[in-house]
């Protein structure tokens, strides 16, 4: 698993890669009450915002964490958004894109470095 | 950035702390704000709220010549207040806007009035301008105030304090706690049954853990505190009311009883009449209303309203109610548009979403009247 600092985790399956939300952000998001998702097929660039999630407390967007399409999203945060605080790293994953340049993933941090910038 | 006299204990709690009106304030604890709030729907939440300016009125004169001089600062009927009870009331300022709104309460020899946190220093200030003469103004330093709110509020604070189950809603009360003076109000800002609870510091700490200790009773933060007070349709001073919107405008003519109205005994003479008589007259040109997003996408404060390609208003404060289960708002709307039914479109994130125009409250209320 790779990790932003935006505090999105990456799960990388040959050229695709699942995007969710850390533990540590679904926490401090609150409780999830409304998700946005992207249209399949969507290209985006790095920084794009592609997701809007919604707690109780505020809004948030969710950027792409690098340049791709969107090939897959999870319908299922739709009907059931509290499925973010439940299980940000399973069940809650958001969507899964295909990169245009596999190597960017080396510049994103393994566990311990993410565990290291939330302290 | 000021403390709360029970900073430690919210932090103990497991509050999250967030700058609020010049204090730091718990947001939520560690059930979160959709639990917290739920649980104050279903049993019993605590709020501190301590940082909501109390005030004595004591009179110089007669508690009478104090009612009327308190009558130039509101287009409300202080003078027709009983002994014991409590009235929403609030300061207009010379154009008929809302300065703040309150809570103030006939305590037979003075009045108890209880302002919100971001506008008590410029409050208490127009009261001692406005008053002297009548009324010396008397801040109240030494007393934090709690909320006690829900359904078994009731049943909790009698097992506490006797006396608590005979009050009706907006009664006060001075209660015991174990030798300790307690000023009660049957009262609150939830659309639950409940109290709001004025405790001496040296009292407040003990008397908390003691409802904490109660099995019915959570800590409730901010976070919950809004989305209940959303549902049961009240204002949020600052958002919903400001000193551009008028009483009228916001929908609060209940709150003008007819004594003050054209016709009434001491119709007028307060700030800003003119305007408030000519908008109780005609109507005024935009009305607070509710309105119900289609969809699940909270819409939030300042979100603007259309209808076809006219904008036609804004959302003064919206998100997520967790009793109703959908999402829900208020605002200000043109008043041929204001109409209960009315289909508006939202602007969110560069799309346009229905709304639709609704009464208030969203989730019902529950008074012990």
């Amino acid at each position: 698993m790779k990790y932003t600092k935006d505090h999105e985790w990456l799960r990388v399956d040959g050229d695709l890669v699942t995007v969710g939300i850390t533990e540590h952000a679904a926490t401090q998001l609150g409780d999830v009450v409304f998700v946005e998702l992207p249209e399949i097929e969507t290209v985006v660039a790095e920084g794009d915002e592609v997701v809007v999630i919604e707690s109780v407390k505020a809004a948030s967007d969710i950027l792409a964490p690098t340049a791709g399409e969107i090939v897959e999203v999870n319908e299922a945060l739709v009907d059931n958004p509290a499925l973010i605080n439940e299980d940000p790293t399973g069940m809650a994953w958001i969507f899964k894109m295909k990169l245009d340049d596999l190597s960017v993933l080396d510049d994103f941090m393994d566990e311990d470095e993410y565990l290291e910038l939330i302290g | 950035m000021l403390r709360l006299g029970l900073h430690d204990l919210h932090t103990a709690l497991g509050g999250k702390m967030v700058p609020f009106a010049g204090y730091e304030m718990p947001v939520q604890y560690p059930a979160g704000v959709l639990k917290e709030h739920l649980h104050t729907r279903t049993a019993a939440g605590l709020f501190d709220v301590s940082h909501m300016g109390q005030v004595l009125l004591r009179p110089r004169g007669t508690l009478r010549e104090a009612a009327l001089a308190f009558e130039a600062l509101m287009p409300v009927d202080v003078l027709g207040l009983a002994v014991g009870r409590q009235r929403y009331g609030l300061f207009t300022d010379a154009t008929g806007g809302v300065l703040d709104d309150l809570m103030f309460a006939n305590r037979g020899d003075h009045f108890l009035v209880v302002v919100n946190a971001g506008c008590k220093v410029a409050d208490i200030a127009h009261m001692k301008a406005m008053l002297a003469g009548a009324c010396d103004v008397v801040p109240v330093l030494n007393r934090g105030l709690l909320a006690l709110q829900g359904p078994l509020a009731e049943a909790v604070l009698e097992r506490l304090v006797s006396g608590a189950a005979a009050m009706r809603f907006m009664d006060v009360a001075y209660l015991d706690w174990g030798g300790v003076e307690l000023w009660v109000s049957r009262s609150g800002y939830t659309g639950e049954d409940g109290y709001e609870i004025s405790v001496p510091d040296a009292a407040l700490q003990g008397f908390a853990e003691a409802l904490l200790a109660e099995p019915e009773v959570m800590p409730i933060g901010l976070g919950a505190r809004d989305s209940l007070r959303l549902e049961a349709g009240l204002c949020l001073y600052g958002h919903d009311l400001d000193p551009t919107t008028s009483p009228v405008e916001a929908g609060l003519t209940w709150a003008l009883q007819k004594a003050r109205r054209a016709g009434g005994e001491r119709e007028g003479g307060y700030p800003g009449s003119d305007r408030v008589m000519q908008e109780l007259a005609h109507g005024p040109a935009r009305l607070r209303v509710g309105l119900r997003p289609e969809g699940r996408a909270p819409m939030r404060e300042g979100t603007l309203l259309f209808a076809g390609d006219e904008a036609v208003g804004a959302i003064a404060s919206g998100g997520f109610g967790p009793s109703v289960q959908a999402p829900i708002a208020m605002g200000y709307v043109a008043a041929p548009f204001a109409k209960t039914g009315t289909e508006l479109m939202a602007e969110l994130r560069g799309k346009r979403l229905p709304v639709t125009v609704c009464g208030m409250p969203f989730h019902p209320t529950t008074y012990k009247r």
